[in-house]
């Protein structure tokens, strides 16, 4: 039905994670993808860029169980997870950290932090655990008994990632974590991000920020109205000439 | 002044079951942003299983402890069960259609079953007003010189119950893990999703939650009025609905303080002026409230997202 995808440059070999086939998502009578598909290996950072309304967020929320694929078939470790719900993911490993954050502002940074481990039953594991998201960012610490609504956007943007890290997902889906953010706190959050990738969480990321995506990403998906256009590895991406002229304003 | 102290008693009495069932409102409201105008009258099935049992076990043994405490758990656990009814036949396959949907059913619950149990049919018993059963027999307990202050047994247990309800809430509601995933999908239920919370339970459980305390304030009010109609629903319901919005809907503390007002002012107005002002006064006051803050006492007036 579409175009063949143009490829550029080697995949690094991961073993298979998350496939999606044909993926294909209607808002009543607008269709937002067209079917789309694309792989996430084991240990691999993927990055998804393209347009505003290119389909970036509706990929992430049909790949999370938040939105009903109209078409298509999601597999995560080679189980069909097409038709469950966002609620029954997450004990599959699946983490959304969504778009603008959704952070819970009428609940303290500690509270929030526990929600991310909602289903463990571990509670020593789960202490340890929400040590290592102060480890990774030592702010929160500072202001777990805080509201959450009383942090910073960087600083919001951190506890979505470290809450999402408390649920110890396979797969973290990660919805524009640069997206109105100071460039250091930025670096921060993407460094982290690497740091959190090479301990063997694979992530998905969407970033309107082509550069800082395919910097950080092994392999790159370029959406265009609802369907993939291009892929390649980060760095080779990166050096099109096509996505240096549309995404990167060269 | 011993006047002013009995009115002060009194006040509180009626004030604290009204916020019972307030604090019903306010949950569900907060949940799922639904005004559930049914809850009124989920109250009154609820007194109307308390008077069934009563009558059930005698007179006798609806006035001994035990039976005052299989009175008040038959009435709240089948509210609980009706409040789940509800929620899952009525109000979820409309979740996700536009808001005004839910609201007209919501209506039209309320109408279902305050119009339905004035048929005289089967188990229903009725429009005429009953006498409800004296299961706490009035005792004065407390008099202060010449019969100034007078204290009634009932009054003093009601409030305890009632203290003990809200204190039970509040608990469940800040201190548990159940708590915590209700005051996740009470901002978001979307993204409480994505916390692995089963959003669909949460709310189900909150409306049995909030129909089981209707059930047991509904029971409270009914010893105090020592009678049970149909449309008790449709008044009370609007009076703790009225307490709820002048707390600031939504917000828990808010519920309890806007309807120990109300109490306060109703009983005032009784005492002082005349009682046919009472209800006048009582949407006065809450019309006050809303132009000085709009989002009720304890309210924040949300910027819509855009």
């Amino acid at each position: 039905m579409s175009e063949p995808v143009k490829v550029l440059g080697e995949r690094r070999a991961f073993a298979p994670l998350l496939t999606v086939e044909g993926l294909q998502v209607r808002y009543g009578a607008i269709q937002a993808l067209r079917g789309v598909s694309l792989q996430v290996g084991k240990g691999e950072m993927v990055a998804l860029i393209g347009a505003n309304g290119a389909g970036k967020t509706s990929t992430l929320r049909a790949v999370s169980g938040m939105l009903k694929a109209a078409a298509g078939r999601i597999t995560l470790e080679g189980k069909d997870t097409t038709s469950l719900k966002a609620h029954q993911l997450v004990p599959r490993g699946m983490a959304h950290a969504p778009e603008g954050r959704g952070i819970f502002p009428n609940l303290t940074v500690q509270e929030n932090l526990e929600l991310g481990a909602y289903l463990r039953r571990d509670t020593a594991r789960i202490e340890q655990d929400m040590e290592k998201g102060f480890t990774l960012f030592p702010v929160l610490k500072e202001r777990r008994r805080q509201l959450a609504g009383t942090l910073s956007g960087g600083e919001q943007q951190m506890l979505a990632i470290a809450r999402a890290l408390l649920s110890k997902p396979q797969l973290l889906l990660l919805d524009e974590p640069s997206l109105g953010l100071a460039p250091q706190v930025t670096e921060t959050i993407f460094r982290t991000l690497r740091e959190v990738n090479a301990t063997g969480v694979s992530v998905l990321l969407v970033e309107q920020n082509a550069h800082l995506a395919l910097n950080a990403a092994h392999y790159g998906y370029v959406l265009e109205t609802g369907e993939v256009v291009m892929a390649g590895a980060g760095k080779a991406l990166l050096e099109s000439a096509e996505v240096r002229r549309a995404y990167l304003g060269e | 002044m011993s006047q002013l102290l009995q009115h002060l008693i009194n006040g509180l009495a009626s004030g604290t079951i009204y916020a019972l069932v307030a604090l019903g409102y306010t949950m569900v409201y907060g949940v799922l942003k639904l005004i559930n105008f049914a809850h009124g009258d989920v109250m009154m099935v609820g007194v109307y299983m308390g008077y069934a049992t009563a009558f059930a076990l005698g007179r006798e043994a609806q006035r001994s402890l035990w039976g005052v405490v299989v009175i008040f758990a038959v009435a709240m656990g089948g509210c609980a069960l009706l409040g789940f009814l509800i929620e899952r036949f009525a109000y979820r396959p409309l979740r996700e259609k536009p808001r005004l949907t839910a609201l007209i059913t919501a209506i039209g619950i309320s109408f279902a079953l305050s119009y339905g149990f004035q048929l005289d049919i089967g188990f229903l018993p009725g429009a005429s007003p009953r006498a409800f059963p004296e299961v706490i027999v009035p005792t004065e307990w407390f008099i202060v010189g010449d019969r100034d202050v007078v204290v009634w047994n009932w009054q003093v247990i009601s409030f305890l119950i009632a203290v003990t309800l809200m204190g039970a809430l509040q608990f469940l509601v800040y201190r548990t893990r159940f708590g915590k995933a209700m005051r996740a999908v009470s901002w978001d239920h979307r993204t409480a999703a994505l916390m692995g919370i089963p959003t669909d339970r949460i709310i189900a459980l909150t409306f049995m939650l909030s129909s089981a305390l209707a059930a047991g304030a509904g029971l409270l009010y009914a010893i105090k009025d020592t009678s049970v109609s149909p449309l008790m629903g449709l008044y009370v319901g609007l009076k703790a609905f009225v307490a709820a919005v002048i707390g600031g809907i939504g917000n828990v503390p808010g519920a309890v303080v806007g309807a120990l007002l109300l109490g306060l002012v109703e009983e005032f107005v009784v005492g002082y002026a005349a009682s046919t002002w009472r209800d006048a006064v009582a949407f006065g006051f809450l019309i006050l409230v809303l132009l000085v803050k709009p989002g009720g006492l304890f309210g924040r007036v949300a910027a819509e997202k855009v």
